[in-house]
């Protein structure tokens, strides 16, 4: 796969590992249907070792486990995969489908405009409003004014 | 040696749990908890319990702390015990705490830095009285919003480490050892350390902290930041190639700073404690740092003479599952063991009298 090809796949699967099956679907509704699928590994859960470096930015250490969940699947003549977080088998196959039917050509469009383009929005509004109101706390020194 | 060896034993254990059952359901008047309650309003357990249980999932956690009847130690053994069920299949990549979505960000060593104090949803500077109009109920109002402009946030170790005042981070590299794989050896590596402090009691870190700042192994802590926010999870699986997110996490990191006057290869500088805890975790990141300075003592040449700078003892008692489970097991039957020590005792009773009369 080419430079660009990865930066774009890894950009709409972090996309579809941080939305819900529930957003998926809802997405979906508005796109062709899914081509037929195989699945060909899981849905499984399993574990992540999360690490962290010491000091934030030295040797790492192993922080703890959190749960992840993954398929694989065959739908046309593409390879889905999904690793998420959490344990919803359902995410995780709707994850690869998606994923699989994304790189292929006749679907990708669609699928993009209308599932991760919309997804990856709602995500950045959400991340946007935790923004806004952190910087609402945000502490307004006056000293510096009244000295003035 | 349990109680279903007994005759009787089985009956008695399934009765007790059916008891224990609607126990911990309550009174039948009164709604029953959903997990989905546990995870959005008790937040601040389903952390300790994930932190402690070393298992970052939300609602496993509040299933946990449900089963448990708010146990937060046996809910972090439930998790223990769970995560064995489950194969491991990967390492991720370091997460990137100077890229996280902040939250919270606080210095109390400098007051201007770049991006500022963000204080976040906070208890600091609420007065610790007794809210009653939660008793009641009721919806808040919605949280004030400011315009949020594009700041970045450096870590404040990244800001002082300029001038050579504070130490670096050190080398990024190296495999670290994982204590779910081997046995804990010593001496402990700080990777190992900083690991067995992440999914220790906080209790235990908050005192063995607490007697650092009160003179057994003094650090002069103060501070240098602490954030709270969400982090990417990368991994790179290898039918992939390539690294992908799975999700977030909520994370909670301490950078202490601490005086130091030097050695004889280093000059006088602040020298640094870290903590980095699952979820919104202030006090238990705070500890981290603070013991997992004070383990850095024989590093940095001084005396180890406090318990909180001993590796060893330190490691050896963190962990509250390891903990639970020795001093509860005390509880369970014992009767041949005591039954045995009875003999001994009588025995040395009678031996005793006999060299009493003997000497009469």
């Amino acid at each position: 796969m080419k430079t660009d090809d990865t930066a774009a796949r890894r950009h709409w699967m972090s996309v579809l590992a941080r939305a819900s099956a529930d957003d998926m679907r809802r997405c979906l509704a508005d796109c062709p249907p899914l081509p037929d699928h195989v699945t060909l590994r899981g849905p499984e859960t399993g574990l992540v070792m999360t690490r962290g470096r010491a000091g934030g930015g030295g040797a790492a250490f192993n922080l703890g486990e959190m749960t992840v969940t993954r398929c694989t699947v065959r739908s046309g003549g593409q390879i889905g995969h999904a690793y998420v977080a959490g344990r919803d088998g359902g995410h995780a196959e709707l994850a690869a489908r998606i994923d699989a039917a994304l790189q292929d050509p006749a679907l990708h469009d669609a699928l993009h405009r209308n599932v991760v383009a919309r997804l990856a929005q709602e995500q950045a509004a959400a991340r946007a409003e935790a923004a806004r109101r952190a910087a609402a706390t945000r502490v307004q020194f006056f000293t510096m004014a009244t000295m003035r | 040696m349990a109680y279903v060896a007994v005759k009787g034993g089985e009956r008695a254990i399934d009765n007790a749990h059916a008891w224990l059952a609607e126990d911990r359901r309550g009174d039948p008047a009164v709604a029953e908890i959903g997990t989905d309650q546990i995870a959005e309003q008790l937040g601040r357990a389903v952390d300790r319990v994930m932190a402690e249980g070393s298992l970052y999932d939300r609602e496993l956690a509040a299933l946990a702390i449900k089963q448990a009847q708010g146990d937060l130690i046996e809910a972090a053994f439930l998790l223990r015990a769970y995560r064995t069920t489950l194969p491991r299949f990967a390492y991720s990549r370091p997460v990137d705490t100077a890229a996280m979505q902040i939250r919270r960000r606080i210095s109390a060593v400098f007051k201007d830095l770049p991006g500022g104090q963000v204080l976040g949803p906070t208890y600091d500077y609420t007065h610790r009285l007794l809210d009653f109009a939660l008793a009641a109920g009721g919806q808040p109002p919605p949280a004030p919003e400011a315009p949020a402009d594009d700041m970045r946030m450096p870590r404040v170790s990244d800001i002082l480490g300029h001038e050579g005042l504070i130490e670096r981070d050190g080398a990024p590299d190296g495999e670290p050892g994982d204590l779910t794989r081997e046995p804990l050896a010593f001496p402990a590596g700080r990777d190992l350390r900083l690991q067995a402090l992440a999914r220790g009691d906080e209790g235990f870190l908050l005192a063995l902290g607490y007697s650092t700042q009160r003179g057994w192994g003094g650090t002069h802590p103060f501070v240098g930041e602490i954030r709270l926010g969400e982090v990417s999870v990368e991994i790179e699986p290898p039918e992939l190639g390539f690294a992908i997110d799975i999700g977030d996490m909520t994370l909670t990191e301490c950078q202490m700073v601490n005086q130091f006057a030097g050695s004889k290869t280093v000059p006088p500088q602040f020298t640094r404690g870290y903590g980095l805890a699952f979820g919104h975790a202030e006090r238990k990141a705070m500890a981290m740092a603070l013991v997992d300075r004070a383990m850095r003592a024989e590093e940095l040449g001084e005396d180890v003479k406090a318990p909180a700078q001993n590796i060893e003892f330190v490691l050896y008692h963190s962990d509250n599952i390891e903990a639970t489970g020795f001093v509860e097991h005390l509880k369970l039957p014992h009767y041949v063991d005591f039954q045995s020590e009875l003999e001994t005792v009588r025995r040395m009773r009678a031996d005793a009298m006999r060299m009493q009369e003997a000497a009469e």
